[in-house]
């Protein structure tokens, strides 16, 4: 690997800039995506770090701008990082659970020139949304879903699906459409971070999901136009994976916390990768000559079945960090793809998914308490 | 001109409150830019965008695209480009 390749006149920009302003969250959902380890970051970026961050990303092409966590909205200088990301030219998505969203913010999130709230909702039904988030959020995210409609902006619902519920598909859909949703986002979980962690307990059969995308189906057809309804498949019930990320870093950069790049948000798993952090180094030269960034573009690194795919320019061998978790290695296929050599492993673990739950099988909800432990076993194996 | 015609040339079209009409340097290309995507647009798709203001009506965009683009019958373009941007949601009648 050349870790200090030359300067890429032709290299695309980062259209995508996910600002993951905070690993805080009021919320500990079992299936979230954040690392295992995220309490043991380093201090979080102050507003002008954050600041500069926008302006270089901005300058070197990237204009959707994702703000995200943990709970953005835990972060008081949201609205000034909102307003320079207006000023700058950015399309500005919150991606939020809603909790710390009152009228005062959003109006200012609105004179601020906010272009879109994404609002999470874990289920249809006030019992499971709680359990699910281990909190007592389902009313205060019903009253912010109408204070984003009264103020004036689309209305975009995402609901991360697993077996506990995606049987409830139909009144989910329900729910969005008497809040006013113009755009669903039915998110099967994809199984990193907390949600690999509690995959047994999350991985839903293949006859849940065919229900629950028939459900869909007829959805669609009585609404039209009128909603958007994106159903996501977990890809552990694909033959093919997916283009992660749209290939490694080609579209999409995500800064987190502390200050870390990452070509996608659980990059960070990897042994042996070094990602810069933007208190050190500029966007440009991370995006453009960071070994990290650089680690996994083209298919030089490809082995087998990979190497010699026609398909590998359409799905770039799928996702780096599955292949790491699934067979030990980031350099393998994805083993979602049923040419991969482990493709076993996913068809096993959909396998198991048919057996009933049993009470050994327990949640890992995503809280400081959780993240400590984990991160010291972590610790402990890498001593060893 | 048939009577469609003429009915479709005084609608007055407005862009999507879902959608914000930008260029973008880094790409030198007009973009539509909505929730968590991007549409780029061909060079004619976004002269016509530009012009859509909630204000003109149709026959006086394709007066307007006529003087900027001078020897050309534009209104038979204009008005099936518009039809498609309406069926994606970019603009609204």
């Amino acid at each position: 690997m050349d870790g200090s390749s030359p300067d890429r006149p032709e290299l695309p920009p980062p259209l995508w800039l996910l600002a993951e302003l905070t690993y805080r969250c009021p919320l500990h959902c079992a299936f979230c995506y954040n690392p295992l380890d995220y309490t043991s970051g380093g201090a979080e970026l102050t507003t002008a770090e954050w600041v500069r961050v926008l302006r270089e990303g901005r300058a070197l092409g990237a204009v959707q701008l994702g703000l995200s966590g943990g709970e953005p909205l835990v972060r008081d200088d949201l609205e000034e990082l909102v307003v320079e990301a207006r000023r700058l030219g950015f399309y500005s998505n919150l991606i939020t659970s809603g909790v710390g969203l009152n009228e005062k913010r959003i109006r200012a999130f609105k004179e601020g020139g906010l272009d879109h709230i994404q609002l999470s909702f874990q289920d249809s039904t006030r019992e499971l949304n709680d359990f699910l988030s281990s909190t007592r959020t389902f009313e205060l995210k019903s009253r912010v879903a109408r204070l984003i409609k009264d103020h004036g902006y689309p209305m975009v619902l995402n609901v991360v699906l697993h077996r506990l519920n995606v049987d409830h598909v139909p009144q989910i859909l329900e729910m969005a459409e008497a809040m006013g949703a113009e755009y669903v986002e039915l998110a099967n979980t994809q199984y990193y971070g907390w949600a690999h962690l509690n995959r047994a307990q999350l991985l839903p059969t293949r006859e849940q999901l065919v229900r629950a995308e028939e459900a869909t189906n007829r959805f669609r057809d009585r609404v039209g136009s009128r909603m958007r309804v994106f159903f996501v498949v977990p890809d552990y019930f694909e033959r093919r994976p997916k283009p992660c990320m749209n290939g490694w870093g080609s579209v999409f950069l995500t800064v987190t916390p502390d200050g870390t790049a990452l070509p996608c948000h659980a990059a960070r798993m990897l042994p042996g990768l070094a990602f810069p952090n933007v208190r050190d180094e500029s966007v440009e030269a991370i995006w453009r000559r960071s070994e990290g960034f650089n680690r996994f573009r083209g298919d030089g690194w490809m082995k087998e079945p990979c190497r010699s795919c026609p398909e590998k320019t359409r799905d770039f061998g799928g996702c780096r960090c599955q292949a790491y978790m699934l067979t030990g290695e980031a350099e393998n296929a994805d083993p979602v793809c049923d040419l991969s050599p482990h493709h076993h492993v996913v068809t096993e673990a959909v396998e198991r998914a048919r057996e009933p739950l049993v009470e050994t099988r327990t949640i890992l909800f995503r809280d400081d308490r959780n993240s400590r432990r984990l991160a010291g076993e972590a610790t402990k194996q890498e001593n060893v | 001109m048939t009577v469609d015609t003429a009915v479709a040339l005084e609608r007055v079209p407005r862009l999507s409150a879902r959608f914000r009409l930008q260029f973008e340097t880094a790409q030198d290309t007009w973009v539509l830019l909505y929730p968590e995507g991007m549409v780029k647009l061909s060079p004619t798709a976004a002269e016509i965008l530009r012009r859509v203001d909630g204000k003109a009506t149709i026959a006086s965009l394709v007066e307007s695209l006529e003087q900027a683009f001078p020897g050309v019958d534009l209104r038979a373009d204009v008005i099936e480009f518009l039809r498609i941007a309406q069926d994606h949601g970019w603009i609204e009648p």
